[in-house]
């Protein structure tokens, strides 16, 4: 899980280019601007290249996408 | 006898609210009547489709028949192949009777929009979302009576908030807690007033009194100053402006308000759109449901194809055409005239430069001031752009030039 969320975080950095993005888990980062739509879909679509997993879309709902902690625990179910 | 437009008037609500008692008693002891639910949305679809002409009702009804035809037999195809092509073509099929019934007034054509009826844009939104989250496979099932109840869900059915099918369905099957609908009663009751205030009274003043008199005034200098230009358009801006928040978000309250009172918590439409800090704030704020559909099932959509296909490589490049189409496609939607497409123009201009506006502040954080003026001047800055867009699309320069 550790690892799921290191992976995370730099991918969160790479696409805002802030050095600071995800270093709180629980940080909402469409609330905080971190994320906006474009960078969302970067980042799902990363996620997807990186742990080979599919993210549909429609199956994104915000509020269970909003933290560092929320992304692991999604990607943990779709791997 | 006419057809009655929902919410246009005060007595609709009196009679209206005496129509939902009985749902209100039936959820206050925690019980849903489905049939008096259907027999009241029958009620209501009547006296607003059926009420005058015919033609309106016919075509509502041809209209869901057509689109039930489309989503079950996509839904069937889905569960055993998922062909890109396919999808698309039911995607397309489901927009057909929109297209021409927003393509009639260009051709002056009466026949080809046989499908229209007031609130058709709102009700192919619902359709497309359907057909788009059968094909993600989020949406497994669906009854036709819930495809109905969905689509025909009489408070917002002619002008929105565009509420999503899962959770519609959450709420419609739950029946809400004494607690949770005291709750939803007593917000329901709030908005129910800030809507009349809104709509009936603000939006009367700015509306009904004031805008026709400026109209006037403004139309008096067409071709008397250069363009046609004067103070009085500037005051028509902002004037239409108010009008259009105050009559739309006031229509929007109700029809939260009513479906609070039927225990559906149908999302809100407007979060103080004027107090925005930039343009990507106000679209966040500004006929929500609208926006986050478009955003859902267009740009984010357009957006993953294109990263991930690697049809272009530069990241502003990928978001400046997203922005491009996307804005297009809303105007073209308002209709088919240039001060429709002219206003989405201006808005993805908006979004564009906006973007490379916050670009540069993240490069240069330490040397731009932040502090109350700067917040207050962003604040002004974002509503006269958007008023300056409002006045393009209430087409008075149409009027004005042409």
């Amino acid at each position: 899980m550790d690892d799921i969320k290191e992976k995370i975080v730099g991918i969160l950095q790479d696409v805002t280019g802030l050095d600071d993005a995800g270093q709180d888990a629980d940080q909402d980062l469409f609330k905080d601007g971190v994320l906006d739509s474009m960078a969302t879909v970067e980042v799902l679509v990363t996620l997807q290249d990186t742990f080979g997993i599919q993210v549909p879309v429609s199956e994104f709902d915000r509020s269970q996408w909003s933290t560092v902690n929320k992304i692991a625990q999604q990607v943990q179910e779709l791997e | 006898m006419n057809n009655i437009t929902p919410y246009s008037s005060p007595h609709y609500f009196i009679y209206l609210l005496i129509l939902l008692l009985p749902i209100i008693i039936g959820l206050w002891f925690g019980k849903r009547f489905r049939i008096y639910d259907m027999f009241a949305s029958i009620v209501v679809l009547i006296t607003a489709f059926f009420g005058g002409n015919m033609s309106q009702g016919i075509s509502l009804i041809c209209y869901i028949i057509f689109e039930m035809l489309i989503v079950f037999i996509y839904l069937s195809y889905r569960k055993k192949h998922n062909g890109f092509w396919v999808f698309t073509t039911f995607v397309i099929l489901a927009i057909i009777p929109l297209v021409f019934v927003k393509l009639d007034p260009l051709i002056k054509n009466p026949t080809i929009s046989l499908f229209a009826f007031m609130g058709i844009s709102y009700l192919t939104f619902k359709s497309v979302e359907i057909i788009m989250e059968i094909r993600d496979g989020v949406i497994k099932e669906i009854k036709p009576y819930e495809f109905m109840r969905f689509l025909l869900f009489f408070p917002t059915i002619t002008s929105g908030p565009i509420d999503r099918f899962r959770r519609f369905q959450k709420d419609v099957v739950n029946v809400p807690s004494r607690e949770e609908y005291v709750e939803l009663l007593h917000s329901g009751v709030n908005k129910l007033m800030q809507g009349l205030l809104y709509k009936f009274i603000i939006g009367y003043f700015f509306g009904t009194l004031l805008l026709p008199k400026i109209q006037i005034l403004t139309l008096s200098y067409r071709g008397q100053t250069p363009l046609g230009l004067s103070w009085a358009l500037v005051a028509y801006m902002y004037v239409y402006s108010m009008y259009l928040f105050f009559d739309f978000a006031g229509y929007s309250l109700f029809a939260v308000a009513i479906s609070n009172f039927m225990g559906v918590k149908t999302p809100m439409n407007f979060r103080a759109p004027f107090k925005s800090k930039n343009i990507k704030d106000f679209w966040n704020r500004w006929h929500i449901t609208l926006s986050f559909w478009f955003r859902d099932f267009i740009y984010m959509r357009l957006m993953f194809t294109v990263i991930k296909h690697k049809w272009l490589k530069n990241r502003v490049t990928i978001a400046n055409v997203g922005y491009l189409t996307l804005f297009l496609i809303m105007g073209f939607w308002h209709g088919e005239t240039w001060y429709y497409i002219v206003y989405g123009l201006f808005h993805a201009g908006a979004m564009i430069t906006n973007d490379a506006w916050l670009r540069f502040k993240k490069k240069h954080r330490k040397s731009i001031p932040s502090n109350k003026f700067t917040q207050a001047f962003a604040i002004f800055l974002t509503f006269n752009v958007v008023c300056f867009s409002f006045m393009i699309f209430s087409g008075i320069l149409d009027k004005l030039w042409f």
